[in-house]
C-alpha cells in the first residue's frame, strides 16, 4: 500500500517536471500528417511536434526587444531589411505613439525583424505547414476546416477593418490553446514566400492543376479554401522586406528529443 | 530657264514640307499599335455616374493614372451596411478615359489600412492577365505598369486576386473607356453606370452590417442587384438630369459577377447602341444586352419631359432588388409624341376581390424588434422608404388622382385599425380622402407585424398626423380578427 503511494507520488512527480518543462508563453502542439490547401510537394504534409507562442507578439515586448537590440531600432534597422513603414506606428525608436496600445499585436514589422525576433528568444518563426496546422483548429476540434461557420467566421474577420488596434486574446483560444490565430492580424511564416502566387489567380490554379482536378472550378463545398486561399494570396503578395499594418507574427521552438 | 527651275524647286520644296506638316495630323497608320505618344498627361478621373471630359481631337499621349484601392465601410440600402472593396473608394470604380494608341501608365496604390493584396485586370489590355501580373499588391504598396490602348471601346477592369469571384462581388470593377481616334461623336449629357450583384448573410432588406455570403455567391442567388453598387444610387435626389431636346450617352458596364443585365430604359428607345461596347453599332434598340464582364455605349435623344425609370428588365431583380435608377428630363410637355393620362377607369376582369401578390404567407419576423419610440420611428423610415415611398412619396404627399396622401390625412387618422387592416389586406375600390377621391388598389403588404406597427408609428408620427403610437400587439390583433 505504501509503495503504491510512493509510486502515485513519483508519477505524479514526474508528469508536474513535464509539465514545467513547457517554455513559458507557449503551448505544446502534437505533430500529424494533414492535407494543406498547396502542398508545396504532394499533398500530405507532415509537421513534426513544436510549442507555439499563445499569443501573438505584441507591442510591448516589441519595445523591450528594440531596448536591448538598437540595430532593430527604426533609425539604425539596414535598408535591406526593412521599408519605409517599419514601425510607422511608433513616435520615436523605442517609444510606441500614444495612440497605440502595448498589448495589441506588433505590426509594421518585416520578415527580417520578425524572425530575429524570434531567433532572440531561442525560437524561430513557424513554417507554413505548421502555421496552418494549427490555425485549422477550433474551439473544440483540431482541425475545424469542415465547419461552413469556423470557415464563415474567418471570412467575416478578413472583412473586418482596423482589427490590429484590437488587444490579443479577446477571442477565445483554440482546442490547442492558442490564442488569434485568426480575427487579429495577418502573421509571418518562415516561408511565406515559398508558395507561388503570381498574383493572377486564375493562372495560379492552372499551375496547380493537379491539385484541382485540372480545371479552375472550385466547388461549393469549398469554402473553407476561400479563407485559406486568402492566406496564400497575402503571403504571395510579400516580400521580406514589407511591413504592413494588418501583418504581424509570432514564434515557435520544435521539439529537441 | 535656270529661274524658272529655281522656282519649281522652291515650290516643290515647300510642297514637300507643308505636305509633311499635313501628314504628321492626318497620317493613318497601319496599326494603333504605331501612333506615336507626345507628352505627358495625368488622367482625369471621375466618380459614376459622372464621366471625364472626351478626348475630343487630343493626341496620343502618356497617360497617368493613379488609382487607389479602398476597402470601406458604406450603404447598400437603409439600414444595410456592406463591407465594401472599392477602385478609387466608389462601386463602381472611377471612370478612366483614353483614347486609341495612348501609352498609359498605371499606378495602383492598395491603402495601408486594407487587409488584403489586390491587382487589376483590365479588358483593354493586350497583355497576359490584362495587367494582374504586373500589378498584385499589398497593402501599404503601389505596384506600376504599363500598356499601349490598341482596340477602341468601353471595356470592364476588375480585380483578379483570389478568390477573384469575391474581390468582384464586393464591388471591384470599373469601366475604361478607349476613344477612337478623333473621338466620340458629341453629346449634350453623358453617364456612367455599372451594374453588379450582391450576396449578403441575412436576406434582403436585413438590418446591419451583413458580411458577404460565399455559399450564396456560388449559388447566383443575389440579395441585391443594384446600379451603382448601392440601392437608390440613381434614384430620387441621385437621379440622373437632363433636358428635352438633349442627347444622352450612356456608359453602361456591368460588374457581375453572377447575373447578366437585361438593360432597358422604360419610356425610351435607344437611337444607337455599340453593341457590346464595341464597333458594331445597332439602331433603335429596346433592351440591350450586358454580360457579366462586359458592357455597352447607347445614345438617345429625350423627346418628352418626365421622369424615365432605368431597369433590368429581370424585372423581379428592379422592383424586389434594387436594379432601378431615374433619369429625370426637365422641359415642355410634348403631348404629339405623348399625350400623358386621358382617362382612367378601373378593369377589374377577375371581379372586384383584393389583388394579393403572390406569397408562401410566411413572413419571417424582423430579428431586431424596435426597443423604443425613436427606434421604431428609425426602423419604420426604413420600411417605408423600401416600400411605401414609391406610391405615397417622400413626405408622404401622394400623388394626385392616384394615390392618396398620407400628410394630414383625414381617412388615415379616422381609424387606427382600418389603418392596419389595409397594410395587412390591401385595400381596392374608392376611398376619400382630404376631400378627393381615389380609386386605385394597394396590394397587401408583405411585412411583420413588428415592421407595420414601426411603418404606422412613423406614419402617424410625421408629416402632421395624429401622433399615435401603433404596437405589435395592436397589429396581431387586428390581423387575427379577420
Amino acid at each position: 500500500m505504501k509503495n503504491l503511494a510512493f509510486r502515485l507520488l513519483f508519477v505524479l512527480l514526474v508528469i508536474q517536471t513535464c509539465a514545467f518543462s513547457q517554455s513559458k508563453g507557449m503551448v505544446y502542439i502534437e505533430g500529424s500528417r494533414y492535407i494543406p490547401l498547396y502542398g508545396r510537394d504532394s499533398t500530405v504534409v507532415e509537421v513534426k511536434d513544436f510549442e507555439i507562442d499563445v499569443y501573438p507578439v505584441t507591442n510591448g515586448e516589441y519595445e523591450k526587444f528594440v531596448l536591448e537590440h538598437p540595430k532593430w531600432q527604426k533609425s539604425k534597422i539596414l535598408k535591406l531589411f526593412s521599408d519605409k513603414s517599419y514601425l510607422a506606428n511608433w513616435k520615436s525608436d523605442i517609444e510606441l505613439k500614444d495612440s497605440e496600445n502595448p498589448n495589441s499585436p506588433v505590426t509594421y514589422i518585416s520578415w527580417y525583424a520578425a524572425k530575429a525576433y524570434c531567433e532572440c528568444q531561442d525560437k524561430r518563426l513557424p513554417t507554413i505547414d505548421e502555421w496552418e496546422y494549427v490555425a485549422m483548429a477550433d474551439e473544440t476540434t483540431k482541425d475545424a476546416r469542415v465547419k461552413p461557420e469556423f470557415n464563415k467566421q474567418i471570412l467575416s474577420w478578413y472583412e473586418a477593418p482596423h482589427s490590429n488596434e484590437n488587444t490579443i486574446g479577446l477571442h477565445p483560444k483554440n482546442v490547442w490553446g492558442v490564442y488569434d490565430l485568426h480575427g487579429l492580424v495577418w502573421e509571418w511564416t518562415l516561408d511565406f514566400n515559398s508558395v507561388l502566387i503570381t498574383g493572377e489567380s486564375r493562372k495560379d490554379v492552372d499551375k496547380d492543376s493537379n491539385l484541382f482536378c485540372g480545371s479552375a472550378a472550385l466547388n461549393a463545398t469549398d469554402l473553407m479554401n476561400y479563407a485559406a486561399f486568402m492566406r496564400y494570396a497575402i503571403r504571395g503578395s510579400l516580400k521580406a522586406k514589407y511591413s504592413m499594418k494588418n501583418l504581424g507574427f509570432r514564434c515557435v521552438k520544435p521539439i529537441k528529443k | 530657264m535656270k529661274q524658272s527651275h529655281l522656282l519649281f524647286g522652291f515650290t516643290l520644296l515647300s510642297g514637300l514640307l507643308l505636305n509633311s506638316c499635313f501628314d504628321s495630323k492626318e497620317k493613318e497608320y497601319q496599326s494603333t499599335a504605331d501612333i506615336p505618344v507626345s507628352r505627358e498627361m495625368i488622367a482625369e478621373l471621375t466618380s459614376p455616374p459622372h464621366v471625364p471630359t472626351p478626348v475630343g481631337r487630343r493626341k496620343a499621349k502618356k497617360l497617368i493614372v493613379e488609382m487607389e484601392i479602398l476597402e470601406k465601410e458604406g450603404e447598400m440600402t437603409d439600414g444595410v451596411k456592406y463591407m465594401y472593396w472599392t477602385f478609387g473608394g466608389t462601386v463602381p470604380g472611377s471612370f478612366i478615359r483614353t483614347r486609341v494608341g495612348d501609352e498609359v501608365e498605371f499606378h495602383l496604390q492598395n491603402h495601408p489600412d486594407n487587409k488584403l493584396p489586390h491587382n487589376i485586370d483590365m479588358h483593354a489590355v493586350t497583355g497576359p492577365g490584362g495587367g494582374a501580373e504586373s500589378s498584385f499588391v499589398a497593402p501599404g504598396h503601389e505596384k506600376t505598369f504599363s500598356f499601349k490602348t490598341l482596340n477602341p471601346g468601353l471595356f470592364v477592369y476588375h480585380c483578379a486576386t483570389a478568390p477573384v469571384g469575391m474581390h468582384i462581388a464586393n464591388g471591384m470593377y470599373g469601366l475604361i473607356l478607349v476613344e477612337p481616334e478623333g473621338g466620340l461623336p458629341p453629346v449634350d449629357k453623358e453617364y456612367y453606370i455599372m451594374q453588379g450583384d450582391f450576396y449578403t448573410k441575412g436576406a434582403n432588406g436585413e438590418r446591419g452590417l451583413q458580411p458577404f455570403d460565399m455559399q450564396k455567391a456560388v449559388d447566383e442567388n443575389a440579395d441585391y442587384v443594384v446600379f451603382n453598387g448601392k440601392v437608390g444610387a440613381l434614384t430620387g435626389d441621385n437621379a440622373l438630369t437632363a433636358k428635352v431636346g438633349e442627347t444622352i450617352r450612356l456608359f453602361v458596364g456591368n460588374g457581375g459577377p453572377g447575373l447578366v443585365s437585361s438593360f432597358h430604359v422604360i419610356g425610351e428607345i435607344f437611337d444607337k447602341v455599340h453593341v457590346e461596347g464595341g464597333d458594331l453599332i445597332n439602331e433603335n434598340v429596346q433592351t440591350t444586352l450586358i454580360p457579366a464582364g462586359g458592357a455597352a455605349m447607347m445614345e438617345f435623344k429625350v423627346d418628352v419631359s418626365g421622369t424615365f425609370i432605368l431597369v433590368d428588365h429581370s424585372i423581379f431583380r428592379a422592383f424586389n432588388k434594387g436594379a432601378l435608377g431615374m433619369l429625370k428630363v426637365e422641359g415642355e410637355e410634348n403631348k404629339t409624341l405623348y399625350s400623358g393620362e386621358i382617362r382612367d377607369d378601373i378593369y377589374l376582369p377577375e371581379g372586384p376581390g383584393i389583388q394579393n401578390m403572390p406569397t408562401t404567407d410566411e413572413i419571417v419576423a424582423s430579428e431586431i424588434p424596435a426597443k423604443s419610440f425613436e427606434e421604431q420611428m428609425e426602423f419604420g423610415k426604413q420600411t417605408y422608404m423600401q416600400t411605401c415611398f414609391a406610391c405615397h412619396q417622400a413626405e408622404g404627399q401622394g400623388i394626385p388622382n392616384a394615390f392618396p396622401p398620407l400628410a394630414k390625412s383625414d381617412y388615415l387618422n379616422a381609424d387606427v385599425d382600418r389603418a392596419i387592416g389595409i397594410v395587412l389586406h390591401g385595400k381596392t375600390g374608392e376611398i376619400t380622402v382630404n376631400g378627393n377621391k381615389y380609386n386605385s388598389v394597394m396590394t397587401r403588404q408583405m411585412l411583420s407585424p413588428d415592421e407595420i406597427a414601426n411603418v404606422l408609428t412613423y406614419v402617424y408620427n410625421s408629416w402632421g398626423n395624429s401622433k399615435k403610437v401603433v404596437t405589435k400587439t395592436m397589429v396581431e390583433k387586428v390581423k387575427n380578427s379577420k
